[in-house]
């Protein structure tokens, strides 16, 4: 299904005001290429085959909408979560690496590179190039590296080779710079495998094309499970965004769908320590698309804090910045206080242990007003047993 | 006429132009920097203002622009010094630096205040050309403001031709794709690029850049291009103590053979 133009990219690779591709000459003929052949490549029958194939032996899709009792009788709706946190290596960014490595594959690439914050993307991706006996380097910030250890070990045991990223902040944007070195240093024969909806276009929308399959899943288990054909609610996370784009994707064109999106405030939006993009950011150009981002007065950007790492940072995907401009979705946020304590009732009512990412989705919950027939369907992005030190450490397990 | 066209009209090869990033390695030393090196025979200068997140620099720019944030360079405080840019500098200035930082300032406003302060050109890597022709070209010329375009070995030549037909003082040449800093190593392959640029008899001059450190590149770059851009090896010179009086005996190891 495609997008109606109101949602949808454009040729040039706008969504209203934002979008684009502005990337140093270096990567011009990359992207180009990418923007000429994705397309076809991906709408081709054998990729098609080939990745629903995959994303259902090998990913274990689809992902089950579990009905989750014991949320409905607390927030007084219908509660529905989205497992993507079932999905092999615990996230939905394998949706998107297993499309990215059979695109690399037919565009003839020898190495892939790829970023990672929590380290998700960075597993997902060393995981798709472990199957497919391709070259693997992921970049990853120092102070990232150091808070999300196990998936370090996770990568480097999948045959990853993970290079730090020290300059900066030290986290997901920095890592995003080093990958982009990489690609401009290696043009021919590297893929460049963007783990969210950021970047030069056609990368937001290849990889909302590619999460696109968790709203496509959602809506026909809804009908199922329900009769209904659409939701109330769409909830889901939001760093760069590709979880909520995933998830927002076959319920753009549907107006009556409310859209959540859940960004991290970090201490709170006001203390200078925040990653919540809609409240602090401005228009401007990151990482190769013109979109909001959290910048100074004279344009430099500002270090993003969260205490998730796969939503520490400091920008969001184009799309995202225009279904906010366009009022399409409504952006709030939610502090590491109020997402920890979320993980820990997520964990206790329905015994799932969510990603400290996942749990600001869930941690919004406790605002909201539902109506007791609402249908609420909210995205579990991915799993906790990355954040389980960050946990214990907080409650004191 | 700019001063930069009007170089080329005078001077039609061995040009040399310096990079350095404003601010670096402090404040209000940007023009005493640029004066030293038109003095020393530098024939154009790139003025980098800093970025946050520089893609397309290796880490000894990326650490020099790093530093002029935090010893508090800004585009205000970058205009206010070069308010004395033109009467201590006669040769043709660019700025180089990233879209964000424009866009803030204002593209406009930005343009205004380069002109107003004697700047001739001004390089964006990441200001891609259907956004230039766009949302920018118009403001650029109603300044008078040359904007340089980039090839690489793996532009097209039909990209080549279009670079060319929208550039109206010279096109730059990256050496090899790559960051800046990276040594220059010729292989037969960027000889052969070199080569078909030099064919393709482009109508503005050419100037190569990145991985230039040193006379034998740099007289290499001049056998296929009008001059060559010398950037990290200057930037890592201004980490020196007394930099300024070595700014001299710099250009001379860069423009002469015998100098050890």
């Amino acid at each position: 299904m495609e997008l109606t133009m109101n949602y949808g990219v454009n040729e040039q690779g706008y969504y209203g005001d934002f979008g684009g591709a502005y990337i140093p000459e270096m990567l011009y003929p990359n992207v180009e290429e990418l923007r000429q052949q994705y397309l076809s490549i991906i709408n081709d029958a054998d990729f098609k085959k080939e990745f629903d194939q995959l994303l259902k032996d090998y990913v274990g899709r689809p992902s089950p909408l579990f009905y989750a009792k014991r949320y409905s009788e607390r927030y007084g709706a219908n509660i529905f979560f989205k497992r993507e946190d079932l999905n092999h290596t615990g996230s939905h960014k394998i949706n998107n690496a297993i499309g990215q490595i059979l695109l690399a594959q037919r565009l003839g690439k020898k190495r892939i590179i790829a970023e990672t914050g929590a380290g998700q993307h960075g597993v997902a991706t060393a995981t798709v190039c472990a199957l497919k006996g391709i070259e693997c380097v992921v970049y990853m910030g120092e102070v990232d590296i150091a808070r999300q250890a196990p998936n370090v070990s996770r990568m480097k045991m999948l045959g990853a080779k993970v290079v730090p990223a020290t300059s900066g902040s030290r986290t997901l944007k920095d890592a995003t710079n080093e990958a982009m070195r990489d690609w401009i240093s290696n043009p021919v024969d590297t893929h460049y495998i963007i783990g969210s909806v950021v970047g030069p276009y056609p990368y937001p929308d290849m990889v909302a094309k590619f999460q696109s399959v968790i709203s496509f899943e959602a809506k026909k288990q809804l009908k199922e499970q329900t009769g209904k054909d659409l939701p109330d609610y769409v909830m889901a996370c939001v760093g760069g965004g590709s979880n909520a784009m995933g998830m927002f994707y076959h319920f753009l064109d549907d107006e009556s769908v409310k859209l959540i999106a859940v960004e991290a405030a970090g201490k709170g939006v006001d203390t200078g320590h925040s990653a919540a993009t809609t409240f602090l950011g401005r228009e401007g150009v990151l990482h190769g698309s013109r979109t909001l981002l959290m910048q100074t007065d004279d344009g430099q950007v500002v270090e993003p804090y969260s205490i998730s790492a796969g939503l520490d940072y400091p920008g969001i995907g184009p799309q995202h910045a225009h279904l906010y401009k366009v009022n399409r979705a409504e952006y709030v946020s939610i502090t590491d206080d109020e997402a920890l304590e979320a993980g820990l009732l997520c964990s206790k009512l329905e015994g799932i242990i969510p990603a400290i990412e996942t749990a600001h989705a869930l941690a919004q919950l406790e605002k909201m007003k539902f109506k007791p027939t609402d249908n609420v369907v909210i995205c579990i992005s991915g799993r906790g047993d990355k954040d389980l030190d960050t946990y214990i450490k907080y409650f004191g397990f | 006429m700019n001063r930069l066209n009007n170089l080329f009209e005078t001077k039609k090869n061995k040009l040399l132009s310096i990079y350095f990033t404003a601010g670096y390695p402090a404040l209000n030393t940007t023009v005493e920097i640029a004066a030293a090196l038109e003095k020393a025979g530098a024939d154009f200068l790139e003025i980098g203002f800093p970025y946050s997140d520089p893609v397309a620099d290796g880490p000894i720019i990326q650490n020099s622009s790093q530093r002029a944030l935090e010893n508090g360079m800004t585009l205000n405080q970058l205009f206010e010094e070069l308010k004395e840019l033109r009467s201590k500098v006669s040769i043709p200035v660019m700025l180089m630096g990233y879209v964000n930082p424009i866009v803030q300032y204002g593209v406009e406003n930005f343009c205004k205040k380069a002109t107003e302060v004697g700047v001739d050109g001004l390089i964006v890597p990441d200001l891609p050309i259907y956004e230039y022709e766009k949302l920018y070209a118009g403001i650029f010329k109603k300044y008078e403001l040359s904007n340089i375009f980039m090839v690489t070995p793996q532009t097209s030549t039909e990209r080549i031709r279009k670079i060319d037909e929208l550039s109206n003082s010279f096109v730059y040449l990256l050496s090899s794709s790559t960051i800046t800093g990276v040594n220059l190593k010729l292989s037969d392959a960027i000889e052969g690029y070199y080569q078909r640029i030099k064919d393709m008899n482009l109508k503005n001059p050419t100037i190569f850049g990145f991985g230039i450190t040193n006379h034998s590149s740099f007289k290499k770059a001049c056998e296929y291009a009008n001059g060559a851009i010398v950037g990290t090896a200057f930037v890592k010179l201004l980490n020196e103590d007394n930099y300024l009086e070595k700014i001299p005996e710099f250009i001379k190891s860069i423009k002469t053979d015998s100098f050890k």
